[in-house]
């Protein structure tokens, strides 16, 4: 028992150090001032040259923007496509069109991406061909493609999160006479919130992160990051694309750490809310 | 009041599936029906599959572009590389995955959502800069080959970079997260008092691991499994900018035909076939996905 409990902590141990020495690596040269990017010059080290060098980079801001926007249309449109999806997959039993939708929300998870680009991009064509909408490829493309790659997956996160409720709430207030419309807003609504929250995050992730199927959908002018940054590593390291990474890292850890204090936060002020109320009713 | 509220559902149901069918399904179909059509210097540049002779509509379906894929060599082995690349690295990703999830299911309550965090976390930083930050680490003067030849171990920079080695460890690196998550979610259901009861009959740990515990993780084992293989068979990013550049894999041939020879239907057949390809895996992925979420009820 011991043994075996050794063998998979230090697995554990192992893989981590594995999951973060490239995302360290990546940091400490960061501050180095050699171009050769592996190589610490000591002499001159730490510097923030390559931060300055990022922050007047015309090109990378831009395509910076452009991503930031695409992701934070296609992250609200994912979400409420993907929470439609979910609700009709948890909570309508057995419908005409359940199986498609189900399926068409899986299979966009695990679809090679040069095959969801590729038939995007052959979509657009043809639509362009047989209505003259939309002219040419470009931001919009783009957003039209993060959107359905991002639905799938809100629609599995709110899904998984509305099946974990039994429905005996939302019985409720129907039972009381709440229209449909007004059960979704203050029961059900309220319930997924979370998932909703969390559906829109790992959208924008995805969105923002996303190269293969951008890189088929955009036009010439539409560049956003991740293709600016992948046409630079290409042909070889550049050592401000490392301080870009740690400023990445840094956004994100900031992030994870604040989300995690506040939930820390709002779950006691509910234990204490709970213990209140059960010391008002004795 | 009824009527209404059936409307309403139709709407709820009605709008997604709209528009998946019109932006997933839909597209899927024209890609089949444009690899059966041949290349022409036009806009768009493919023949059209019903042409018009006299008034009468005929069928003109070629099917040049799969005759040339299985021909030349060159995709036979690219498709067949792909396929080794991923099972190779699903195979990785299970080995070193597995005592992972295994230990974060086994920690207690608090270290758990610490561990489930860490490895998470890399997830939500950008996957493209994880990738290039290996090619810091594997070139000739990278960080690996500096540290050993400081430490005299080598005297000679070994080659990494632009190997299946590389490879491998791009897409393990970026996968693990996947393989890890479905593990664990079943991992942590097990009841702890089947493994004491069979120490109490005597049985060894190992004996009791392979009797009760792996047994019993088949599901999170396949579905953790399907998520990477399924990706990894058509990968573009990683082996492009960590891989050989005398064997290329599948999705990067799709992605050079389409892009730098402006072949859509030959672009087209590449994806036709990978699809049928993971078709099987990818039906599989949907029943264990729906029997995950009905088992959550």
């Amino acid at each position: 028992m011991k043994s075996r409990g050794l063998f998979a902590r230090t697995a554990l141990v192992l893989g981590l150090v594995f999951l973060y020495v490239p995302i360290v690596s990546m940091i400490i040269f960061s501050f180095n001032n050699s171009r050769l990017v592996t190589v610490w010059d000591a002499a001159h080290s730490p510097t923030l040259k390559w931060y300055v060098a990022l922050i007047r980079n015309e090109q990378i801001l831009t395509a910076a923007w452009l991503s930031i926007r695409i992701a934070l249309i296609a992250a609200s449109c994912a979400v409420v496509l993907g929470t439609l999806a979910g609700m009709a997959l948890a909570r309508f039993g057995a419908f005409r069109g359940r199986l498609l939708l189900a399926g068409m929300t899986t299979a966009p998870i695990v679809m090679p991406e040069v095959i969801t680009g590729l038939s995007l991009l052959l979509l657009f064509v043809a639509l362009q061909q047989l209505i003259g909408w939309p002219r040419g490829v470009g931001a919009v493309t783009i957003a039209l493609a993060h959107i359905t790659f991002c639905m799938a997956y809100v629609t599995v996160v709110v899904q998984s999160r509305l099946t974990g409720f039994d429905e005996s709430l939302e019985e409720a207030a129907m039972d009381l006479g709440a229209r449909p419309l007004v059960v979704f807003l203050r029961v059900t609504l309220p319930l997924i919130l979370p998932a909703i929250a969390s559906g829109w995050l790992l959208a924008f992730t995805l969105s923002w992160d996303d190269l293969v199927i951008t890189q088929f959908v955009a036009g010439p002018g539409s560049s956003t990051l991740p293709m600016v940054i992948f046409s630079k590593v290409r042909f070889g390291v550049t050592p401000d694309v490392n301080a870009l990474a740690t400023i990445l890292v840094l956004i994100v850890a900031s992030g994870i750490a604040i989300s995690t204090v506040w939930m820390r936060y709002r779950q006691k002020r509910r234990e204490r809310d709970l213990q209140l109320a059960a010391a008002a009713n004795l | 009041m009824r009527l209404t509220q059936s409307a309403g559902r139709r709407l709820v149901a009605g709008v997604p599936i709209l528009w998946l069918l019109v932006l997933f399904l839909i597209p899927f179909i024209i890609v089949f029906r444009i690899s059966f059509s041949e290349v022409r210097l036009a806009i768009p540049p493919y023949t059209p599959l019903i042409s018009w002779r006299h008034g009468t509509p005929s069928l003109e379906a070629h099917t040049s572009a799969y005759a040339f894929l299985f021909t030349d060599p060159l995709y036979v082995s690219s498709y067949l590389y792909s396929l080794k690349v991923a099972a190779v690295s699903t195979l990785c990703c299970l080995l070193i995955g597995y005592p992972m999830a295994y230990a974060i299911a086994r920690a207690s309550a608090a270290t758990r959502s610490v561990l489930l965090m860490l490895i998470v976390l890399p997830f939500w930083t950008s996957f493209l800069l994880r990738v290039y930050a290996w090619i810091g680490l594997l070139k000739n003067n990278g960080v690996i080959n500096n540290t050993l030849l400081y430490l005299g171990v080598i005297h000679h920079p070994l080659a990494l970079l632009q190997t299946d080695f590389a490879v491998y460890i791009g897409i393990v690196y970026s996968y693990l997260p996947f393989m890890i998550l479905p593990l664990y979610a079943n991992l942590e259901k097990h009841d702890p008092a089947l493994l004491e009861a069979a120490a109490d009959l005597g049985a060894r740990p190992l004996r009791a691991f392979l009797a009760i515990t792996l047994p019993q993780s088949f599901a999170g084992i396949v579905a953790g499994s399907l998520l990477v293989f399924i990706p990894a068979v058509g990968e573009y990013v990683i082996p492009t900018l960590l891989g050989r550049t005398d064997q290329l894999m599948i999705g990067r041939v799709l992605s050079d035909e389409f892009f730098e020879n402006r072949d859509w239907p030959v672009a087209s057949a590449v994806a036709i076939l990978i699809l049928l390809l993971l078709v099987v895996p990818i039906m599989l992925f949907q029943r264990t996905q729906r029997r995950e979420l009905e088992a959550s009820r």
